[in-house]
């Protein structure tokens, strides 16, 4: 198994706020990653850090083949390896879902409108959204704007995808059938990275948890190191019903 | 003496096309620099960002008649012995809307949110068509109404133009009055021209905003 990410001893402070104290964690080909823990854990920061939208102030970070530390980076090349969901959609108001999808496959990998809208129902289709096509953003609900979030990244092929918290801006409802999208991409083989407060989704989902706390990777195994903590941080951070 | 007669509107009426070409012109490149100054102004080079701040400030602080007569005069001094009026009116007119323009238009664009910029980015669009395909669709809507309320202000401003012998309206009705001296007739017509002008702009506006606010798309 092959690290397609691999942060090493990463540092990362906002002026004298250091949220990442040494962060390294390493997600391999096909692997589905839960980075969970307290609200200024640093965790988001982290996700962040991985497609260069925060540059570090120390360490390393390699993803697909970049080095996303170099000063001499490439973004738009690292961007078309990873595709990122954030907790607040992001979804481009003036566009319709269709719209949304087709704008990074014509702009940034030249496809014709004809191979680029294919692809867009394709990728609507297994959001379960195929009907939804031709609406605007604003006659999507949350759950809904959050999906064809998904499916505009997944039109862009990414080897890997990161997800900032994509449900907590959600009911419990619209959660679950965004959830259900990303189990199916997981099934998929799909590598992902997810910052997330949905505990029981990482432990059924994750391949690997990365429990942060302080700006520090405290704890990290598999989904069944939530139920026998090894630190008392961990067992709070469970105990307390997040 | 005569008395204001269907000869002075006829010639009020020709100095009105004057302010409508001189509106056009101080409006199309106003908003041609003023547009490449907004993107100065939120360039993330920070010489860039200052050259453009201090644009913005030297034109919204210095009277558009001073500007005028600079701008009159210098072109003089400089070398050129008859510079037309036309052209000195242009180009004050000119830099002082795109100082305005800029600062309106610099609102706009930064009233789109910050993350619909990162999303284009994350998608691998590059800067050009970040801007073109993703932020100013969006800032264009924003900018509407108040560009057009812009529009007003120039439109009213040409009439400075006078100072330095162009004649538009407002100077039209001067130099009628100075022939049959009947100032509150002379005037009370320009006024309604102007205002025939301003009112729809006003109104289109003030509809624009409102179809702005009720829907979001």
């Amino acid at each position: 198994m092959s690290a397609v990410v691999k942060l090493s001893n990463v540092h990362k402070s906002f002026g004298t706020n250091k949220v990442l104290d040494g962060v390294s964690f390493e997600v391999g080909r096909g692997e589905v990653a839960a980075v969970i823990g307290q609200s200024g854990s640093g965790k988001s920061t982290a996700l962040r850090c991985i497609n260069a939208l925060e540059t570090i102030d120390g360490g390393t970070i390699d993803v697909c083949g970049h080095a996303v530390h170099d000063a001499k980076l490439d973004r738009r090349s690292l961007r078309r390896d990873v595709g990122i969901v954030f907790q607040s959609y992001n979804l481009f108001p003036h566009l319709t879902a269709e719209q949304n999808i087709m704008l990074a496959p014509t702009c940034v990998k030249k496809k014709s409108k004809a191979e680029a809208r294919e692809l867009a129902h394709d990728v609507l289709r297994r959001v379960g959204l195929a009907e939804k096509a031709d609406h605007f953003p604003e006659q999507l609900s949350g759950g809904q704007q959050q999906r064809v979030a998904i499916a505009r990244s997944l039109a862009m092929q990414p080897k890997l995808m990161l997800f900032d918290e994509v449900t907590s801006a959600l009911d419990p409802q619209l959660t679950g059938e965004v959830l259900k999208v990303m189990e199916d991409l997981a099934r998929g083989g799909m590598t992902m990275i997810l910052v997330t407060h949905e505990m029981a989704f990482a432990r059924k989902v994750a391949s690997q948890v990365v429990y942060m706390h302080k700006g520090k990777v405290w704890e990290t195994g598999p989904g069944s190191m939530l139920d026998k903590p090894k630190t008392a941080e961990l067992a709070d951070f469970v105990g307390s019903g997040l | 003496m005569p008395s204001f007669s269907l000869v002075h509107l006829e010639f009020l009426g020709w100095a009105a096309m004057w302010t409508l070409g001189l509106s056009a012109i101080a409006f199309i490149g106003g908003g041609l620099v003023g547009f490449a100054v907004a993107l100065m102004r939120i360039s993330p080079f920070r010489g860039v960002r200052y050259a453009a701040i201090v644009y913005i400030q030297v034109v919204q602080g210095t009277p558009l008649l001073i500007l005028l007569f600079l701008i009159y005069f210098g072109i003089a001094i400089v070398g050129f012995q008859e510079v037309p009026a036309l052209i000195a009116a242009g180009i004050g007119l000119t830099i002082y809307s795109s100082g305005f323009l800029a600062e309106i238009w610099r609102g706009c664009l930064e009233s789109v949110p910050k993350t619909q910029w990162e999303a284009a980015e994350c998608l691998a669009l590059t800067p050009w068509q970040r801007m073109t395909r993703v932020i100013l669709p969006q800032a264009m809507r924003i900018a509407t109404p108040p560009t057009v309320g812009f529009l007003v202000q120039i439109v009213k401003n040409t009439s400075l133009a006078s100072v330095v012998g162009f004649v538009e309206l407002a100077q039209a009705g001067k130099l009628i009055n100075n022939s049959i001296f009947e100032p509150f007739t002379v005037f009370m017509v320009v006024a309604a021209i102007y205002f025939a002008i301003c009112f729809p702009l006003s109104t289109w506006s003030r509809r624009l905003e409102r179809k702005l606010n009720v829907s979001r798309r």
